[in-house]
C-alpha cells in the first residue's frame, strides 16, 4: 500500500522534474546556466492561469484530446513498476493494454491537430502516424523478450526480473534490446535526434507543432501528459538499461529516483551532441531499432 | 415442411422461420403499385424478424446442442438436413442484427420516393441475400448448400450492380461474378471429394473424417480456394473493393459485415469435419492470414475513395481472423489447448466485434455520400459541424476498429495476442510468437488509415462546394449507426460477457480442446480489462473536470486557427487525405504505389493544369493482372464455342446431360 502511494505520488510529482534536469544538461554542454530544474512546473502552472484561444473550426475531438492523451498516458504509468517495486495494478496480459493505452492517445492527438484544419498540423500528424507505426513492433520485439527471460505475462514481474544476474546470462540480447529501445524511448517523445521539443515553427517538427493551437490549461495539460509519457517510456527503459537493486523499500526508491535522473542527464548529452536527423533519415532509424528487438527476441527464443 | 409446423416453440424453428421471413420481407413490395409502403413493410418484416431471431440464436448457442430438420426434397442427393447447432447459431447473430439495421438505414439512404426503378429490386435481393446466408448456415446437405450459396452469390451480384448505368459499377459487378464463380467451381470439387470420401451428400459429422488420406488434402485446398475467395483472403480478394465500393453502402455493410464471414465459416465447417489435422493447415491459413491483414491495411492506407478505404480494411479484418483460425488449427496439430482455445476465441470474437463496426462504418459512409455527394476523401472536411451525432458514432467505429482500448476490436486482439506470447511457455511452435510484431504493426497501421479517414471526412473545413454543407441524418440513418457504436462500447467495456457468446461456439468446434482449459482464468483477464477501460473513463472524466474548473477562471475566446503568420490561408492549403498517408505510404513502397501525375509547367506564365494521384497494387498489376492476360490469350480458342445462341446453348446441355446418362450406366 505504501509502495502504491509513493509510486502515484512519484508518477503526479516528479515527470516535470526530467525535463527541467535535460534543460540544465543542455544548458551546461551550452555554456549557460540555464533555467532553473523546476522551471517546467512554473511553466505548467503559468499556463493553468492563463486564458484559452479555441479556433472555429474545432469540434470537441480537439478538446477530447490532452485530456485522452493523459488519462492514457496516467493508466500506463499505473501499470509500470518504478523500480525494484511492482507497480499498483498488474495483471495477466497487461503489457499488451500497455502497448495499446499509447495508441489511443496517439490516434486523440493526432484527430485534435488534424481538427484545426492547419497545414503544419496536419504534416506534423502524418509524421506523428507513420513514424509511431514503425515503433510499434519494437515495444512488442522488447516485450517477447522479457517474457520469455521472466516467464511471466505481466509487466511488473518482466521487468522487475531483470538483474545484474540476467544480465550475466543473456547479456547480448539485452544490449541489443537496451539500443532498440532507447531509439524508441527518444522517437516516442519527440526528442533530438527525431524532433526538437523546444522549436515550434519548423517544418521538420514532430509533437510540438500537433499541438500549435492549444493554449492555456490544455497547453499546460499536454505539457504534463508528454513529461509523464517521458517519464513512464523511461522507468520501462531504466529497468532495463539500470537494473539495480537492493532489497530495501526506501533505498529502492531512492536508486529509482537517481537512475531516472541519470536517464534525463543521459538524454540531455545526447541532444546537446547529436543534430536532428533529416526527416528520411528517421524511418530508417527506427526500423534499425526494430532490427536490434528482433534480434534480441530471436536470442533469447532459439 | 410438417416437422417444422409441428415445432414452432422450438428455438430452431423459430430461427429458421425467421430466416425465411427475411428473405419474403422484400415481396409484398414488388406487387405494390406505389414504391413507398413495400419498402416500409420491408423494413417492418426484417425488424420484426430478427427480434424474434436473435433471442432464438443466443438460446440455441447457450442450449449446447444441435437441432435437425429432415426434409425430404425428391432429388437424387439423399434427404435435405437442416441443423442448427452452437456454430451456426453463433454466426446467425450478425446476419439478423445487420438485416435489421440496414433495411431500417435504406429508408432513409435509399428512399423508394426517389429511386422509384431501382428500390424495389434492391429491398428483395436484401432480403434473399440475407436469409440465405442465414439457411446456408443450416444447410447439411452438399447439394442444398451448394444452391443456397448460389442463391447468396446472385443475390450479392444484384445488389452490387444495383446502380448499373455507371461503368465503374458494371465492371465491378462483372469482376464480383468472376470471383464468385471461380470459388464455387472450387467448392463443387469440394462438395463431390467430400460425397466421395463419405458416400453421401449430407456433410460428415465434426470429427468424422481422417485428415492423412491425399483426398483430405485436396478437400482442405478447394475449401480454401471456393472459401476464401468469399472471405476475400490474399491473394484472392481481388473482387473485393470495387464491389463493397460501388454497392449502395447498406449493401457494402451487409457484405462485409457478414457475407465475407460466411465464406469463413465454411472454412471452419470444413476443417472440423477432420479430426488430428496436419500442422501444415494450421500453418497455411496463418500465414495467408497475417499476410492480407498486412497487405489489406497497407491498400486502405494508400485509399482516396472512403468506401475502397474500408473494403481494404475488411481484407485485414478477414486476415486477423484467419490468423486466429490458423493459429488454433496449429494448436489443435500440435494439443496445445491454451493455443486452440485463445485463438479460436479472437477470431469468433473478431467476427462479432467485426460485424459491428463495420457495419456502423459503411452505413456512415452512406450518410457522408448523402451529406457531401461524393466517395472521395480529398474533396471532404469539416462534416462533423453539420452532423455531429453520425460523426460520434462514426468515430466510435474508427476507434473500434483500430483495435484500441476501451472498444471492442482491443478485446479479440487482445485474446490473439496474449495467444501469441503464452507460445513462449509452450512446448512446440514457439515462433508463432514472431505473429505478435506484424499484428502490432497492422494495428499501427489502422491507426493511420482510420486517422486519416476520420480526420479527412470530418475534421477541419471543407475542401469542396459539395461538402460544405452538410446536414444531419434521419433518424433512420441514425438509429441503426448508434445501435452498432453501443454494442461497440458495450463489447468494449464489458468483454466477460462478449467471452460468453464465444464459449459454446468454442465447445462445439473443438470439445476436448475447449475442456482442457478453464476459460474462467481467461474471464478473469477481460475482467481487468474491463476494470481498466473504467478506470480509464474515470480519470479521462477527472481531468475533463479539472479542465473545466480551470477553464472557468480565465477568459475563453475563439479565433481562426493560426496561421502561422500567414494571412490568406484556404481550406484547400489543409492536409488532405492523400498528403496525410502519403509519408506512410512511402514506406511501403513495395507493395502499394501512389502514382503521381504532376503537371508539366511550360512557359512563363503556364496555365491551369492539375495533379493526380492513384494508388496501386504492385502485386495485381505485376502478378495477377498478367495471369489473367495470359489465361486470356491462351483459351481464347474456346470463345468459339460461346456465340449468344440461345439454342446452340440448348444443344449443349442436352449433350453434357446425355454423357453424364451415359458414364453413369
Amino acid at each position: 500500500m505504501t509502495n502504491s502511494i509513493i509510486h502515484i505520488f512519484l508518477a503526479l510529482v516528479m515527470p516535470p522534474l526530467l525535463l527541467g534536469v535535460i534543460g540544465k544538461t543542455k544548458a551546461a554542454f551550452a555554456g549557460r546556466v540555464g533555467a532553473p530544474f523546476l522551471q517546467p512546473y512554473y511553466d505548467i502552472l503559468r499556463l493553468l492561469h492563463k486564458g484559452s484561444v479555441f479556433s472555429t473550426t474545432t469540434t470537441w475531438i480537439f478538446r477530447a484530446g490532452p485530456i485522452v492523451t493523459l488519462a492514457t498516458t496516467a493508466v500506463a504509468a499505473l501499470l509500470i513498476p518504478f523500480g525494484a517495486h511492482p507497480s499498483p495494478i498488474s495483471f495477466q496480459g497487461d503489457m499488451i493494454l500497455y502497448a495499446y493505452l499509447f495508441a489511443l492517445g496517439r490516434f486523440f492527438t493526432m484527430a485534435a491537430a488534424l481538427d484545426t484544419g492547419s497545414s503544419f498540423e496536419g504534416m506534423g500528424s502524418a509524421r506523428e502516424a507513420t513514424y509511431s507505426c514503425l515503433a510499434e513492433p519494437t515495444l512488442f520485439f522488447a516485450l517477447i523478450t522479457l517474457s520469455r527471460l521472466s516467464g511471466s505475462y505481466s509487466l511488473s514481474p518482466m521487468l522487475v526480473n531483470i538483474s545484474f544476474g540476467v544480465w550475466l546470462n543473456s547479456g547480448a540480447a539485452l544490449l541489443m534490446l537496451v539500443g532498440g529501445m532507447f531509439i524508441v524511448l527518444l522517437a516516442e517523445n519527440c526528442r533530438i535526434p527525431f524532433d526538437d521539443p523546444t522549436t515550434h515553427l519548423e517544418l521538420t517538427m514532430i509533437h510540438e507543432v500537433m499541438v500549435l493551437d492549444h493554449s492555456g490549461p490544455a497547453l499546460a495539460i499536454i505539457h504534463y501528459a508528454a513529461a509523464l509519457k517521458l517519464y513512464v517510456l523511461g522507468a520501462f527503459f531504466v529497468h532495463l538499461a539500470l537494473p539495480y537493486a537492493t532489497g530495501n523499500p526506501a533505498l529502492d526508491w531512492g536508486l529509482f529516483i537517481i537512475s531516472m535522473l541519470e536517464l534525463a542527464v543521459v538524454i540531455g548529452i545526447v541532444e546537446s551532441v547529436m543534430a536532428r536527423l533529416r526527416l528520411i533519415r528517421i524511418p530508417q532509424l527506427l526500423v534499425a531499432a526494430t532490427i536490434l528487438a528482433a534480434f534480441s527476441t530471436l536470442l533469447v527464443i532459439r | 415442411m410438417f416437422s417444422i409446423l409441428q415445432g414452432v416453440y422450438d428455438p430452431a424453428a423459430v430461427a429458421l422461420i425467421a430466416a425465411l421471413a427475411l428473405g419474403f420481407a422484400g415481396i409484398p413490395g414488388l406487387f405494390l403499385r406505389t414504391p413507398g409502403p413495400g419498402q416500409m413493410c420491408a423494413a417492418v418484416i426484417s425488424i420484426l424478424a430478427s427480434m424474434v431471431g436473435i433471442p432464438a440464436a443466443l438460446v440455441l448457442l447457450f442450449s449446447h446442442a444441435t437441432t435437425t430438420f429432415v426434409l425430404e426434397w425428391g432429388l437424387p442427393f439423399g434427404s435435405c438436413e437442416l441443423a442448427i447447432d452452437p456454430l451456426s447459431a453463433f454466426f446467425l447473430l450478425p446476419i439478423f442484427l445487420v438485416a435489421a439495421a440496414g433495411s431500417l438505414f435504406a429508408l432513409g439512404y435509399w428512399p423508394a420516393a426517389e429511386h422509384p426503378s431501382t428500390e424495389r429490386g434492391l429491398t428483395f435481393f436484401y432480403g434473399i441475400l440475407a436469409s440465405s446466408m442465414a439457411i446456408l448456415l443450416t444447410a447439411r446437405n452438399g447439394v442444398f448448400f451448394l444452391m443456397v450459396w448460389e442463391v447468396m452469390a446472385l443475390s450479392a451480384y444484384f445488389l452490387i450492380v444495383t446502380e448499373h448505368d455507371s461503368e465503374d459499377v458494371r465492371r465491378a459487378g462483372i469482376v464480383y461474378l468472376i470471383a464468385t464463380h471461380s470459388g464455387s467451381a472450387a467448392l463443387y470439387v469440394l462438395f463431390s471429394l467430400l460425397a466421395a470420401q463419405t458416400g453421401s451428400f449430407i456433410l460428415p459429422v465434426a470429427g468424422s473424417l481422417s485428415a492423412l488420406p491425399p483426398a483430405a488434402m485436396a478437400i482442405a485446398i478447394a475449401a480454401f480456394v471456393g472459401f476464401g475467395a468469399k472471405a476475400g483472403i490474399m491473394p484472392l480478394h481481388i473482387w473485393l473493393p470495387s464491389a463493397h465500393a460501388n454497392a449502395p453502402s447498406h449493401v457494402s455493410a451487409m457484405m462485409s459485415g457478414v457475407m465475407l464471414k460466411m465464406g469463413l465459416y465454411g472454412i471452419f465447417r470444413t476443417l472440423t469435419f477432420f479430426h488430428d489435422p496436419p500442422l501444415l493447415w494450421g500453418a497455411v491459413l496463418t500465414v495467408a492470414g497475417i499476410s492480407s491483414a498486412l497487405l489489406g491495411i497497407a491498400f486502405a492506407v494508400a485509399q482516396r475513395d472512403m468506401k475502397r478505404l474500408l473494403a481494404c480494411s475488411s481484407i485485414e479484418n478477414i486476415g486477423i481472423i484467419t490468423t486466429g483460425f490458423g493459429v488454433a488449427m496449429l494448436g489443435v496439430s500440435s494439443h496445445n489447448a491454451p493455443l486452440a482455445y485463445l485463438g479460436m476465441a479472437g477470431a469468433l470474437l473478431h467476427i462479432l466485434n467485426h460485424s459491428f463496426f463495420k457495419p456502423l462504418l459503411f452505413l456512415g459512409s452512406g450518410v457522408i455520400i448523402h451529406a457531401a455527394g461524393t466517395r472521395e476523401m480529398n474533396l471532404m472536411g469539416g462534416l462533423a459541424k453539420g452532423m455531429p451525432r453520425a460523426a460520434l458514432f462514426f468515430f466510435i467505429g474508427s476507434v473500434a476498429i483500430c483495435g484500441i482500448p476501451p472498444l471492442n476490436g482491443f478485446v479479440s486482439e487482445f485474446l490473439l495476442y496474449f495467444g501469441f506470447f503464452s507460445q513462449l511457455q509452450a512446448p512446440s511452435l514457439i515462433y508463432l510468437v514472431l505473429l505478435a510484431p506484424l499484428l502490432a504493426l497492422v494495428g499501427g497501421l489502422a491507426v493511420v488509415a482510420f486517422t486519416k479517414l476520420y480526420s479527412s471526412v470530418f475534421l477541419g473545413t471543407p475542401r469542396s462546394q459539395g461538402a460544405a454543407h452538410p446536414h444531419e441524418a434521419g433518424l433512420t440513418m441514425l438509429l441503426p449507426m448508434g445501435l452498432f457504436a453501443l454494442l461497440c462500447l458495450l463489447v468494449g467495456l464489458l468483454p466477460q460477457q462478449a467471452m460468453r457468446l464465444v464459449a459454446p461456439a468454442i465447445a462445439s468446434f473443438m470439445p476436448q480442446m475447449s475442456a482442457a482449459v478453464n476459460p474462467a482464468e481467461y474471464g478473469v483477464m477481460l475482467g481487468r480489462i474491463s476494470l481498466m477501460a473504467l478506470l480509464l473513463v474515470v480519470i479521462a472524466a477527472a481531468v475533463a473536470l479539472l479542465w473545466r474548473w480551470r477553464l472557468g477562471s480565465a477568459s475563453v475566446t475563439s479565433a481562426p486557427t493560426w496561421g502561422c503568420g500567414y494571412q490568406r490561408g484556404t481550406s484547400r492549403m489543409q492536409y488532405g487525405a492523400t498528403s496525410f498517408s502519403e509519408l506512410a505510404v512511402s514506406v511501403f513502397n513495395g507493395i502499394i504505389r501512389e502514382r503521381i501525375t504532376r503537371p508539366g509547367l511550360n512557359g512563363l506564365f503556364p496555365g491551369a493544369a492539375g495533379c493526380g494521384d492513384k494508388p496501386t497494387e504492385t502485386v495485381l498489376e505485376r502478378v495477377i493482372a498478367p495471369l489473367f492476360t495470359i489465361a486470356g490469350v491462351s483459351f481464347a480458342f474456346l470463345r468459339r464455342l460461346q456465340h449468344g445462341q440461345m439454342h446452340v446453348y440448348m444443344i449443349y446441355i442436352f449433350a453434357t446431360l446425355f454423357i453424364l446418362m451415359l458414364w453413369a450406366h
